[in-house]
């Protein structure tokens, strides 16, 4: 079962991209997006029959050179599980939303045939980022992880014919890539220090790596800090955190669909993923987790600064895409991967569901992106406006406060981030551009239901009038994903970020009681108030690294701290979320020429903000350019004046004969020295018989 | 086991040119297409009958196998053997060249001599690669560039003749060298038998203490001396840099077929000879030098891929990028180790097939359009959907997806390099990220975008024989990407004794070391 669902898929992609020619467009498309629900389908079973044991199961072997071996195999444990709903829900609902949405494109002539290739792509993702979170090494993963950026670049540059699609789908190969080399120094060091590559392995040697040191580049390093550190910078590039997120904005490039599911849903959470799955190597790396930590914090707060001041609205879902996985990082940094993992799949849900519906409104308004150019949506589009309303309600986290779960997704995921950050560090860094991060959330994302769905109508008011709203299989999508937007958090909140024990229970980890934990630390006053709770049983996680799909290690008892913090901190994303709606009120109801002149008054903030904060300009500036210019000047100077200079030097100089062959420069002179070679090699073969060449 | 398989692959080409030039008159129509099929039946049959020395040969023996000995001229002795390591290359000359020969059917100029230089090019290529025997083994190596020569001299571009006479002038300095250490080799151990011998240089222990030579010390002496001479040869082969800038000349310049054969096989006549004589012979010269060439190496691939990126020829931007791919190689025969050794043999094979093919796509359009100039492209994916798809999968493999066999050799060769050198693998492992701009930005400028040039507007997809020349590189590329045991495998135990082998050797080195300086 495992075996189909991971690849029907490739199957799909294969029979989709190849076969079209024979079986029609529309029967191609189908085959593949068949072949996802079929997926989809084995995915829920799989997600709801687990049991929590690790599974197995060789398919193929790979790369195998001395002691390094890796097969093509899948681990299917709670990780996994959860990864392959989320991917296969969203990819075959985004699967069904492309018949509509691209159905027409003015990017190609009618008579092209670009949906089979759009389907077999999508399928083709879809298989690579199964074979990334269904790994049982790192190698697989690696080729997983580099599928889905090929996936990626060819989507994005879908549109062939516009040069800002190709550029934005090169930028965003080349940006991973600097990533990967992270990664793949990573995957080298592991290699070199426990003798492989598959993670049961890798994991039971984790406490070892940690009192081991490495020497790398000019220091040593403690091993375990370093591997964390360059394992997660491949994770800032695939999940666009700063310093390597330059990429994503621009991925929007790519038709809407694509965004949903790669640049929203699935691809861009493998970062979030690699973390979680490495989480037995992380917990023994305290360094490289306040790096994570410190790194999702600022990734979180510099997104949503430039998401206020966006005017294309699947800009805005980007950098709010970007802002959320920030989130996801912290909890994965303060050490509750649980939390970084429910974050990522009620993310999921809404996300996709805000792309589709942005796609949606695309769609109705002739592909007009610009948020300036709508308003007044809501009675034309009735139901995506219906479904951009959940989306925003989950993600500004709407909830009732206090009770943790009784909310939209976003609510219970995005306050658990929050009280874990605060758990980790009251009061620290990361808690507080959190909340901050939640306010502006909250203003942009309501900013972009004003703008969109209520006011007058702006812009070209042929194309407001033929606004319409879209087709079945486009809507059936936004309501799957509603639900899921409404549902998941609260149905799976103590799955995710219940007790110690629940959680532990769901990832197949096992756990002890505290108190026995305790008396070994007996002086510790975290666990000392813990266990002041009357008539409750306190569990810590107890197992050993590998064991189960996450690892954390008995100390760290964040998971349980979260649920005790402070009352105001509870409450704090919600109030957050309340100012900002305000806020995003006031400026685009109660008084909409507000933003045009605090934009005016404060010229140098808005432009550094709707510049991106200058990312592009400097990257340019200190790689790009540079990067041409010294291969110019290796060409000219090194390879020309140096090299041949030097070379034509000894040639004109020392054997000026040879000159006056090539002087004669015919076809003929290559004969000569053709023999002379032959005379050569026979003076060779006589001079050594004749000193006595035999044996 | 007596029999004449080796030699029968070996000389088959050979024969068959010989009886284009006797037998085959006549520069007409009727004789040119004579001379291409006798060419194509000829090396399609090689590599059947490679398929039966492939299948003989077994893999867990480290020994030389299906040797083939006779007396020959003056003495010498003719021997012909393959092991782990040379099987490989042998197999891929095989498969390559049919595929060279269909790629010239075009070809309009003085056809019969044409093919005749392929044959016999094919001929001392093979006999390279299964030489055992020194005199022979620089006989084949030396003479297989009179034939490229003539090649790139006679039916290359407009420039041929500067290129052809800056190949020649590196190659020549290389070779004097090389030379005269065979001759130093033959003059101590007494024997040129290479391997599978009672007495051969593989199993001599070339003297290594160090000496003073004209007030400079020589650390590892003699074998020192002779591993530099040999690297002089084999480094403008491969080539390293910074003595690679024949190689985009030579690559311009010649005809499509010339250029894939450059780089799918006369390029890892180097890296084979590393592997046959450097490492094997001279360990303790290899263990001093080693630091250096992986350097090199390393300075190689992100030198030649910056310069790849500015690049306004096809041709050229994938020689530079050739240059870049055959600096893994060197670096991961330096690590000396199996990981490294496994990749650096994995990426020869795997860069013969990819860069072979990337050479065939430049030909595909270049014979349309007569240009290589990358300005003069643009939009071809409007008119060319499977060339493009096809483009689009080499050029992938290039930049190492995984999945291809590209990945591979990158990955082993990164991963045994890392063991050695942390700071050579992370400034290798850039060029990781260097080739994915040249290549998708090369992609990207001949192959997306709207079709806007006028000269453009007619221009036509492959044809069904373009395509079937591809069809074997395709499959060959992901095979080996998915399943890569299949080389990996017939690899790993002869790497396995080489590098067991040269471990010991270092060792007693350093034991005799020791030794000598407690008596002194």
């Amino acid at each position: 079962m495992e075996t189909t669902l991971l690849f029907a898929p490739l199957v799909g992609a294969l029979l989709c991209g190849f076969g079209w020619k024979v079986m029609g467009e529309t029967a191609a498309c189908w085959i593949a997006t068949g072949l996802l629900f079929l997926s989809a389908f084995l995915s829920w079973v799989v997600f709801l029959s687990f049991d929590g044991v690790t599974e197995q199961i060789q398919i193929l072997r790979f790369i195998e050179s001395g002691t390094l071996s890796t097969d093509w195999a899948i681990r299917l444990d709670r990780l996994t599980a959860i990864m392959l709903i989320v991917i296969t829900t969203v990819s075959s609902l985004v699967h069904l939303y492309s018949f509509g949405y691209m159905a027409h494109d003015d990017n190609f002539r009618d008579d092209e045939s670009y949906r089979p290739r759009f389907f077999a792509y999508l399928s083709f993702f879809t298989f690579a980022m199964l074979m990334l979170v269904t790994s049982d090494n790192l190698v697989q993963m690696f080729f997983g992880w580099e599928g889905v950026g090929v996936a990626s670049y060819l989507l994005i540059g879908f549109y062939y014919r516009k040069p800002s699609a190709n550029a934005a789908a090169i930028k965003a190969f080349v940006v991973n890539r600097v990533g990967d080399f992270g990664f793949a120094l990573g995957i080298f060091a592991l290699f070199m220090l426990t003798d492989s590559v598959k993670f049961e392995d890798v994991f039971a040697a984790a406490p070892e790596l940690a009192e081991t040191s490495i020497s790398f580049l000019w220091r040593d390093w403690n091993a375990a800090n370093l591997i964390a550190f360059l394992l997660f910078v491949g994770a800032m590039g695939k999940s666009a955190q700063l310093f390597l997120h330059t990429w994503l904005p621009d991925a929007m490039e790519g038709p809407t669909p694509v965004s949903a599911l790669i640049h929203a849903a699935t691809m861009v959470t493998a970062g979030v993923f690699l973390v979680c799955r490495m989480s037995p190597i992380m917990e023994f790396a305290p360094e490289a987790m306040m790096f994570v930590t410190f790194i999702g914090a600022t990734t979180a707060f510099v997104a949503a600064t430039i998401g206020l001041v966006q005017n294309d609205i699947k800009r805005v879902i980007a950098y709010s895409t970007m802002s959320q996985l920030g989130y996801m990082f912290v909890a994965a940094g303060v050490g509750v991967y649980s939390v970084a993992m429910f974050h990522l799949f009620t993310h999921a849900f809404f996300k996709a569901m805000l792309f589709l519906g942005a796609g949606s409104v695309i769609h109705a308004m002739h592909h007009e992106q610009d948020m300036r150019n709508y308003g007044g949506l809501r009675k034309k589009i009735p139901y995506t406006f219906a479904a951009m309303l959940i989306g925003t309600l989950a993600i500004t986290g709407v909830g009732i406060p206090l009770t943790g779960w009784i909310g939209f997704a976003g609510f219970a995921s995005k306050d658990a981030v929050i009280e874990s950050a605060y758990a980790a560090g009251p009061m620290g860094y990361a808690f507080w551009m959190l909340v901050v991060a939640a306010l502006f959330t909250s203003f942009y994302s309501w900013r972009l239901m004003f703008l969109t769905f209520y006011g007058k109508p702006r812009g070209d008011k042929h194309t407001h009038d033929h606004a319409h709203e879209a087709p079945m299989s486009m809507l059936i999508p936004l309501g799957v994903l509603s639900l899921g937007s409404i549902f998941a958090g609260a149905i799976w909140y103590n799955s995710f970020f219940g007790h110690t024990d629940t959680v532990a229970k769901f990832y197949g980890v096992p756990y002890a009681e505290a108190g026995e934990h305790s008396e070994e630390v007996a002086g510790e006053p975290a666990s000392g108030d813990e266990a002041a709770k009357e008539g409750e049983h306190h569990y810590v996680f107890s197992g050993q690294p590998g064991e189960g799909a996450i690892y954390t290690s008995p100390d760290n008892t964040i998971l349980n701290d979260a649920h005790e913090v402070p009352k105001w901190v509870k409450i704090s994303p919600f109030a957050a979320m309340l100012a900002g709606f305000v806020m995003a009120l006031w400026f685009y109801i109660w008084n909409p020429s507000l933003p045009a002149r605090l934009a005016a008054n404060q010229r140098p903030l808005y432009n550094f903000l709707l510049n991106k904060w200058y990312f592009d300009e400097l990257y340019n500036l200190i790689f790009v350019q540079p990067a041409k210019a010294i291969g110019r000047f290796f060409w000219k100077r090194g390879d020309g004046d140096v090299i041949d200079g030097s070379l034509n030097g000894v040639a004109m100089g020392l054997i000026p004969w040879l000159t006056r062959l090539a002087g004669k420069a015919q076809s003929g002179y290559i004969f000569t020295y053709a023999f002379a070679m032959v005379i050569g090699i026979a003076v060779l073969v006589t001079w050594m018989t004749m000193t006595g060449g035999s044996n | 086991m007596e029999h004449h398989l080796l030699s029968i692959v070996t000389f088959m080409p050979a024969f068959a040119a010989a009886i284009l030039a006797i037998f085959l008159r006549g520069d007409d129509a009727a004789a040119s297409r004579n001379a291409k099929w006798l060419a194509l039946i000829t090396t399609t049959v090689t590599f059947l009958v490679s398929l039966f020395v492939f299948f003989e040969f077994d893999p867990n023996n480290t020994q030389f196998q299906l040797i083939d000995e006779a007396d020959w001229l003056l003495g010498l002795k003719y021997r012909l053997g393959v092991d782990g390591i040379s099987i490989l290359f042998v197999m891929l000359t095989t498969f390559m060249m049919p595929l060279v020969i269909a790629a010239s059917w075009n070809v309009e100029h003085r056809v019969k001599e044409y093919m005749i230089a392929f044959l016999i090019l094919e001929t001392l290529m093979l006999g390279v690669f299964m030489a055992l025997d020194l005199v022979l083994f620089y006989l084949f190596f030396e003479a297989g560039l009179i034939p490229m020569f003539l090649i790139i001299g006679i039916w290359g571009g407009a420039n041929r003749i500067y290129a052809s006479f800056k190949f020649f002038l590196y190659t020549f300095l290389g070779s004097v060298l090389m030379l005269v250490a065979m001759v130093a080799m033959y003059a101590e151990a007494g024997t040129t038998c290479i391997g599978g011998c009672e007495v051969s240089l593989l199993t001599h222990n070339f003297g290594s203490e160090s000496f003073d030579l004209l007030g400079i010390q020589i650390v590892g002496g003699m074998q020192t001396l002779m591993f530099i001479a040999f690297f002089a040869s084999f480094a403008v082969k491969m080539p390293m840099w910074p003595v690679h800038t024949w190689l985009p000349d030579a690559h311009v310049q010649a005809p499509t077929a010339g250029s894939v054969v450059l780089a799918a096989i006369l390029l890892k006549m180097g890296g084979y000879g590393f592997l046959r004589f450097s490492l094997p012979m001279f360990p303790v010269g290899a263990d001093v030098m080693a630091p250096l060439v992986l350097w090199l190496s390393a300075i190689a691939i992100v030198y030649t891929s910056l310069v790849a990126l500015v690049q306004e020829d096809m041709k050229k931007l994938i020689a530079y990028s050739s240059v870049a791919h055959m600096g893994f190689v060197t670096m991961g025969i330096f690590a000396v180790n199996q990981q490294g050794l496994d990749g650096a043999i994995f990426q020869m094979i795997s860069h013969g097939f990819i860069s072979g093919a990337l050479f065939l796509c430049v030909g595909v359009i270049y014979d349309r359009m007569h240009t290589r100039d990358i300005d003069a492209y643009g939009g071809l994916v409007n008119r060319m959907p499977v060339y493009a798809l096809i483009f689009m999968l080499f050029t992938m493999a290039n930049v190492g997806l995984p999945g291809t066999s590209g990945f591979v050799g990158e990955f082993l060769t990164l991963v045994g390099t890392f063991k050695v050198n942390t700071w050579v693998a992370a400034v290798a492992t850039t060029g990781v990220i260097l080739s994915a701009a040249y290549a998708l930005w090369l992609y990207r400028r001949v192959v997306m975008g709207d079709l806007i040039k006028a000269s453009l507007k007619t221009i036509t997809d492959m044809t069904p024989r373009e395509k079937w020349i591809f069809a074997p590189l395709v499959v060959m590329t992901l095979y080996l990407g998915v399943y890569p045991a299949a080389v990996l495998d017939i690899t790993g135990p002869a790497v396995a004794a080489l590098v067991n082998n040269y471990d010991t050797a270092l060792a007693a080195a350093e034991a005799a070391a020791q030794t000598a300086q407690v008596s002194n």
